[in-house]
């Protein structure tokens, strides 16, 4: 039976997430890296676990350097497809350069940094993981675009900590992002849409304008990062492919569904593009 | 209040959290995450007092949140809640049987995401909503269910290891016992 402690304990308990709910962003953002802080002893402890079997695992195959010499071959590979995936883009892009006079070139220079995804969100109605740079890697901060290993968009980083940073990822309602379709260079936003079936690494392309007779949306086109002036993705990063495009009954904008290039149930290294 | 269970209950919501966070294979494997806060609520509900559940609650809620997009404090009046009314209603409840901790488990496991969810719409959050929630509301409850039962047999292996044993005292008294024939 409840007595007079056990209500007002509740009260307490009431009061204190009133409290937490009411507080303003930033502030809630600082105390969850102050609280995510207190598994750091953990987190240290699963990463030298992680390493210490991958090295043991070395040891006790005869084929240890085949191992290794296979694994820099595939980072290596991983960085050569990523860099023809960019070369191709700023070759199409300066194609276009040559045909719109006024068009300046804004992608500047960018570091890609490698990252390792630490932690992933407990609820499952977002989308979003922890990876271990802070803020001491220089040039660290929110909204830079993290990519997967292979160059695709994956989400952009929203917080930064000390040793860890959170990462919003495609799919997940607070993520918009600005995108052309490849070939017909009609503009959209890609939203979460039907994100929230498990394992289906789909999402929205919505507010597509500009549709004529010559430009339309079609399955199998290319979706890419539109890298408007002042965003936080840099254009013509491969975002995914246009799987189907629902027959429109009303309403001057197109909608088609996207099936995204990374694979964000099975991150594990990614690129964080940091500014120079 | 007893420390040592309180301190159990809280290094193991501390462990689980961080387990859920950082390790997705089953996750992957089940395409919903499962959770233990709720079956470990069912068992502190039930053995602990009032405190070690509002602990529970306000450390495990923050500890979830701090991994999550939630807002920090949305698990917290959730898990207070399933341990405030299982509370309420202790003295009722047959808590030594497996089916009762399972049958606690699983409502457990399905009211923790529902009133989370709740919380979360009524402070103007957009959550992705979809099938995925239903899945992961069947994967919660089944999970509680399975792990309230497990987790009353561990913490009983557990305390049994580290407390003393209770002494079991005779009813025989020297001094009243009834001495037949002659002395």
């Amino acid at each position: 039976m409840l007595n007079k402690r056990h209500y007002i304990i509740l009260a307490l308990v009431v009061l204190l997430v009133v409290v937490l709910l009411s507080l303003p962003g930033r502030t809630e953002g600082r105390l969850k890296l102050a609280i995510k802080g207190l598994f750091l002893p953990l987190t240290g402890l699963a990463a030298w676990t992680h390493e210490a079997t991958a090295g043991n695992g070395e040891t006790l195959t005869s084929k240890r350097e085949l191992l290794r010499t296979n694994a820099e071959l595939r980072a290596s590979n991983q960085l050569l497809t990523f860099q023809l995936r960019q070369a191709s883009n700023a070759l199409g892009e300066n194609e276009r350069l040559r045909l719109m006079l006024n068009f300046r070139r804004q992608k500047p220079a960018w570091n890609l940094v490698p990252a390792r995804v630490i932690a992933r969100d407990p609820e499952t109605w977002w989308r979003s993981v922890w990876i271990d740079l802070g803020s001491g890697t220089p040039g660290m901060r929110t909204n830079l675009a993290v990519l997967t290993a292979e160059g695709a968009l994956a989400g952009k980083v929203v917080s930064v900590g000390k040793t860890e940073s959170r990462v919003l990822l495609l799919g997940d309602p607070g993520l918009l992002v600005a995108v052309f379709t490849g070939t017909n260079r009609l503009s959209g936003t890609l939203t979460a849409g039907s994100a929230g079936v498990p394992g289906n690494n789909m999402a929205e392309l919505e507010n597509l304008f500009g549709e004529s007779a010559g430009r339309t949306v079609r399955p199998g086109d290319e979706v890419v990062t539109w890298g408007v002036a002042g965003g936080v993705f840099p254009a013509g990063i491969p975002v995914g492919r246009v799987v189907d495009v629902p027959r429109k009954d009303y309403g001057a904008a197109t909608e088609a569904r996207v099936r995204l290039s990374a694979n964000l149930d099975t991150l594990e290294n990614v690129w964080v593009f940091i500014l120079p | 209040m007893n420390w040592l269970n309180t301190i159990l209950i809280l290094a193991l919501a501390y462990v689980a959290v961080f387990l859920e966070g950082s390790f997705d294979v089953i996750r992957n494997l089940l395409g919903a995450q499962i959770t233990l806060l709720p079956a470990l609520m069912v068992y502190a509900s039930l053995t602990a007092e009032i405190g070690t559940v509002a602990l529970l609650a306000v450390c495990g809620g923050l500890w979830r949140d701090s991994f999550s997009i939630d807002p920090l404090g949305a698990s917290i009046l959730p898990l207070m809640v399933i341990g405030y009314i299982i509370m309420w209603k202790r003295d009722l409840l047959l808590r030594e049987y497996q089916f009762v901790q399972m049958a606690l488990g699983l409502a457990a496991g399905a009211v923790f995401p529902l009133a989370t969810l709740f919380l979360l719409l009524n402070v103007g959050r957009e959550p992705l909503l979809g099938w995925g929630l239903v899945w992961q509301c069947v994967v919660g409850t089944l999970t509680g269910g399975v792990l309230a039962p497990l987790l009353f047999g561990l913490f009983s292996r557990v305390r049994r290891a580290i407390e003393y044993p209770a002494l079991n005292q005779s009813s025989f008294r020297e001094d009243r016992e009834i001495k037949r024939g002659r002395q």
